[in-house]
């Protein structure tokens, strides 16, 4: 690599001098008439030449950090050294040694890849034989090659984030920050971005990583772990989940009675997490847990013989306990623990048990634009109470099948039932019967939570007691009655979440739709929102679902797969990761099937 | 690809305005305000919008027709301002009126030709609909100069000398014809420069911020002097682009006389255009959304030039308080060098007046840009 810095990380090994030192740094924000508290009281350390990840929960303060380490927001108080400078006061000098690619990538998406990358280099200085040589290696290094001349908003999620690193790498930093760089982002690419960056530390240079991933954080060598503001916890990840040594377990019961164990699970004293991980649950036990409660307890419950295994710690679990056993400091954060499914669930009738009946019915289906076959022919069903998860890479057909089933597409080819009703014929109809809920939340931000459900009782068709009666159960079963005044815009993010929930089920849809519903959210909100899934699952209603995130993955009873076009596989996690394990790799986790899966299916289908 | 002679800030600059120009120029919304909007405005305004007066339809009620009435009234049918109808009784002519199929009502009373050699002389009755106020102005003064002209003329073949002894000889200067194309025709170019500048401008700073494409921008060594700069040269470039088509297609689609010098032209339309860029700039710097970033640029940079610049609205007839506002709005001196470099010539003293004022408003807007922005996020 040319230019100076990599000198750097010969001269400080590891363990030396940190790259970004903060001492003591506070941040406030004006929001409103109120203060915010972005940053408070914060020290850390970020090593040289290696990837320190910055985690914690929405609203945790990494963006902001990552700010003041740039230089681009002063702090109120405290130093923040950054590569030995001071980057309030020294910012220009701070500029022109970091490489900061913020949250969309920063691209020109007008401009194509080379357009983009010769912008960087104008404003980088970086000229003649030096630039045509970096440009090189940099087109090697992402892959980005052939499509110099594609423009960066007809790339894919993963393309852009590529083009983005590269031009943050012009000029090779000797530092690079990186905000949230991998949301919206398939796996595939998500792993070439790690191998991308593995390679970047490898010649020296520095990373802090923030990411709202608990598996990727797990990769990194150093966490800090923010919260509200403050430093929790910092250290290599393993030291955090050594910590819950011995308090791990995998519990696995009847297939059927899954969310039933769950609910009893959940409700044992000493249980501080579990959640559905593929065939079992994961449940996390607290400190006062003696050795062998889980396994006495198990055999009382009602939902069956459940079998108990330890399983090691992940970093997910030590940051549901850090975060579960900090003191509730602020109103903002969702109730711990969850609603029960038992007291969340709407009063829904389930059908007769043990006949299984298709509510979505998939046949064939296929969407052609122009020449181009978004969707190829997908079949597939979903069974009364089902979740099922539609999983597969950004372009892949997953957002056409998706608006298709919802009546906001009309298919060219094929059909798609909706409680027996063709989307095609009675689209109108149909909708009457699916709740819909956006990756955005459709809120209107700047009405009250209330004028918000009495907008969507409305629209769905409820007047007079029916409405009243309506509202006033949402606002009973989603806690949102203490909030029912305050304006959407400004609730914490799990509120809005389960707002926009309320708001999709006003009508007592039998099938609800989510798309990517999750992303962004942190894994305290995400479990909350699963929680509530389930339980409408287990009252009956079918839910599909579309995601990026394997975590969420895990929650579904079946996946299917879309890859060009096509639905490459379906079945259970449990069945999908079987199905690609290999000697090398005898428990694969879904990710590594999903990489393994597309790979097979590109050398197998060659283009 | 790369000199090696070009260095630092003029690198960076090079890559800010070829980007810039190169999002121009696939941004159709850019390129369609830039020309087809100044096209489709001239267009609209030259041909579609006349303050002239012309062939307006007119009842005229003679109650006694007699030779004075008829002399009379063949003198506005031959007039190219109106299109009389002659009716017989008034009932008729408001009933027209009211319908619309009139714009006013001239009555020439039974005594009309008695009462035509009286000391007091012969009154017409001029009924004008009056809910717009310009046009009912205009048709009652052509309306009472048909008057003069006929009686003059009716006096002169009757040999006999008539009560009012002057005589009104009209001379119309700059604008012989009295075309209203000739004066707002140039005026529009204003209008037009500050779309451009102004709203265009306010809407591409306010998308960066939008798109994060700021926040990466001002992580780079570049400079804020240079940011702004690499906005406001090809806007600039633009602009002046705008300007030359406006101006050709006033001259020979439209034929508005041209009488200054065409140097005095552009380097007046080049101060006019520094300060609508450096009015967006700052809008953008304060608004960082492009829904605000328009919406303010529309209220004080348009809605003014439009209403308050002279180039509709005589400004020496509005209220004192509105005149002196009017002296805030950059378009108002752009606009009289135009209408007096295109109908007069270059009247030096009006010309340097608004080239000076316009030199201090650009001034002004650049330097509280280059004041109110950090190369920070607050």
């Amino acid at each position: 690599m040319t230019g100076r810095p990599e000198a750097a990380a010969l001269e400080a090994p590891a363990a030396a001098a940190p790259v970004v030192a903060l001492r003591d740094v506070h941040k406030r924000f004006a929001a409103g008439s109120r203060t915010v508290e972005a940053l408070d009281g914060l020290s850390a350390e970020i090593g040289a030449a290696r990837i320190t990840g910055l985690v914690g929960p929405d609203g945790a303060g990494k963006t902001t950090l990552m700010r003041l380490v740039t230089g681009l927001l002063a702090p109120d108080s405290g130093s923040i050294r950054v590569l030995g400078l001071d980057a309030a006061a020294e910012t220009r000098a701070v500029q022109a040694s970091v490489g900061y690619m913020p949250q969309r990538f920063g691209l020109y998406e007008d401009l194509s890849v080379a357009e983009n990358l010769e912008l960087y280099a104008d404003l980088q200085g970086l000229a003649g034989a030096e630039r045509r040589e970096r440009f090189e290696r940099l087109m090697a290094f992402t892959g980005l090659g052939p499509f110099r001349t594609r423009l960066a908003g007809r790339l894919s999620g993963g393309m852009k984030q590529k083009l983005g690193l590269a031009c943050t790498l012009v000029r090779p930093p000797r530092l690079l920050l990186l905000d949230e760089p991998s949301v919206g982002v398939d796996p595939v690419s998500r792993r070439e971005l790690w191998e991308i960056v593995r390679r970047l530390v490898g010649e020296g240079i520095s990373v802090l990583w923030a990411t709202a991933y608990l598996d990727e954080a797990e990769r990194c060598h150093e966490v800090l772990l923010l919260n509200e503001g403050r430093l929790l916890a910092a250290g290599p990840p393993s030291r955090f989940s050594a910590r819950l040594e011995g308090r791990t377990f995998a519990v696995r019961g009847e297939e059927a009675e899954r969310r039933t164990l769950l609910d009893e699970v959940r409700a044992l004293p000493q249980v501080v997490d579990a959640v559905v991980k593929g065939r079992d649950l994961r449940v996390l036990l607290s400190k006062q847990a003696e050795p062998g409660y889980l396994e006495s307890h198990c055999r009382t419950l009602q939902a069956g013989r459940a079998r108990v295994t330890g399983v090691d710690p992940l970093f997910e679990d030590a940051f549901v306990a850090l975060m579960k056993e900090q003191p509730a400091t602020s109103a903002g954060r969702p109730a711990r623990g969850g609603p029960s499914s038992r007291g969340a669930a709407p009063a829904r009738t389930k059908t007769a048990a043990g006949r299984p009946e298709a509510v979505i019915r998939v046949e064939g289906l296929i969407r052609r634009f122009g020449s181009f076959t978004a969707v190829d022919g997908i079949d597939f069903q979903v069974a009364r109470g089902e979740i099922f998860g539609l999983l597969g890479p950004n372009g892949a057909g997953k957002s056409t099948t998706f608006k298709m089933l919802c009546g906001l597409l009309p298919p060219s080819d094929g059909r798609a039932l909706v409680l027996g009703i063709d989307l095609r014929r009675a689209a109108a109809v149909a909708r009457g019967h699916i709740g819909y809920m956006a990756q955005k939340f459709s809120l209107y931000g700047n009405m009250s939570v209330l004028q918000n459900l009495r907008f969507f009782a409305s629209a769905y068709g409820l007047t007079g007691k029916a409405r009243q009666e309506r509202i006033e159960a949402a606002l009973e079963e989603f806690g949102l009655f203490a909030y029912r005044d305050a304006v959407s815009e400004t609730l914490p993010l799990g509120f809005k979440q389960r707002l926009a929930l309320a708001c999709a089920i006003m009508h007592d849809p039998g099938v609800l739709f989510l798309d990517e519903p999750t992303s962004g959210v942190d894994p305290l909100v995400r479990r909350e929102f699963w929680t509530r899934i389930d339980a409408m699952a287990e009252a009956g209603v079918s839910v599909l679902v579309t995601t990026h995130f394997m975590e969420e993955a895990e929650y579904c009873d079946r996946i299917g797969i879309i890859y060009r076009g096509k639905l490459v596989a379906a079945g259970t996690p449990e069945e999908l990761k079987a199905a690609h394990a290999t000697p090398q790799l005898p428990e694969p986790t879904l990710e590594d099937a999903f990489v393994d899966l597309i790979g097979r299916y590109d050398s197998e289908h060659p283009r | 690809m790369t000199g090696p002679s070009i260095a630092g800030p003029a690198m960076r600059l090079r890559g800010l305005v070829r980007k810039e120009s190169l999002q121009i120029l696939r941004d159709p919304s850019s390129i369609s305000i830039a020309f087809v909007l100044p096209a489709i405005l001239l267009l609209l305004f030259g041909y579609g919008v006349s303050l002239d007066a012309r062939n307006v339809p007119i009842a005229l009620v003679i109650e006694n027709p007699g030779s004075e009435t008829g002399s009379f009234a063949a003198s506005l049918v031959g007039s190219r301002y109106f299109a009389p109808a002659v009716v017989r009784d008034r009932r008729a002519a408001e009933q027209a009126l009211l319908a619309g199929e009139v714009d006013a009502i001239v009555v020439l009373k039974g005594d009309f030709a008695r009462r035509l050699w009286s000391p007091a002389g012969a009154p017409i009755q001029v009924l004008v609909n009056g809910t717009d106020a310009n046009t009912a102005r205009i048709i009652s003064g052509y309306l009472e100069g048909a008057w003069q002209k006929w009686l003059a003329q009716y006096a002169m073949d009757q040999g006999r000398a008539l009560a009012p002894p002057v005589t009104i000889e009209q001379r119309v200067w700059f604008n012989a014809e009295v075309r209203s194309r000739n004066f707002l025709v140039p005026g529009l170019i204003a209008i037009i420069m500050t779309l451009i500048g102004t709203l265009l401008t306010a809407l591409v700073v306010a998308r960066e911020w939008e798109r994060g494409t700021m926040e990466a921008l001002m992580v780079t060594p570049v400079r804020i002097g240079e940011i702004l700069l690499g906005k406001l040269i090809p806007y600039f470039l633009l602009g002046m682009g705008g300007m030359a088509l406006s101006t050709a297609m006033a001259i020979w689609v439209f034929g508005v006389p041209f009488r200054g010098s065409a140097a005095v032209l552009f380097l007046v339309s080049a101060l006019f255009m520094l300060a609508a860029l450096g009015l967006g700039l700052f809008i953008s710097t304060l608004a960082r959304s492009q829904f605000v970033a328009g919406q303010v640029a529309i209220i004080v940079a348009f809605l003014p030039a439009f209403i308050l610049s002279g180039f509709i609205f005589d400004i020496a007839s509005m209220p004192r308080a509105v005149q002196l506002l009017t002296h805030l709005i950059p378009a108002r001196y752009f606009v009289s060098s135009l209408q007096t470099l295109f109908l007069a010539g270059t009247v030096w003293p009006i010309v340097l007046a608004n080239a000076a004022a316009l030199a201090v408003m650009a001034a002004v807007f650049l330097a509280l840009t280059w004041r109110k922005t950090r190369k920070s996020l607050e």
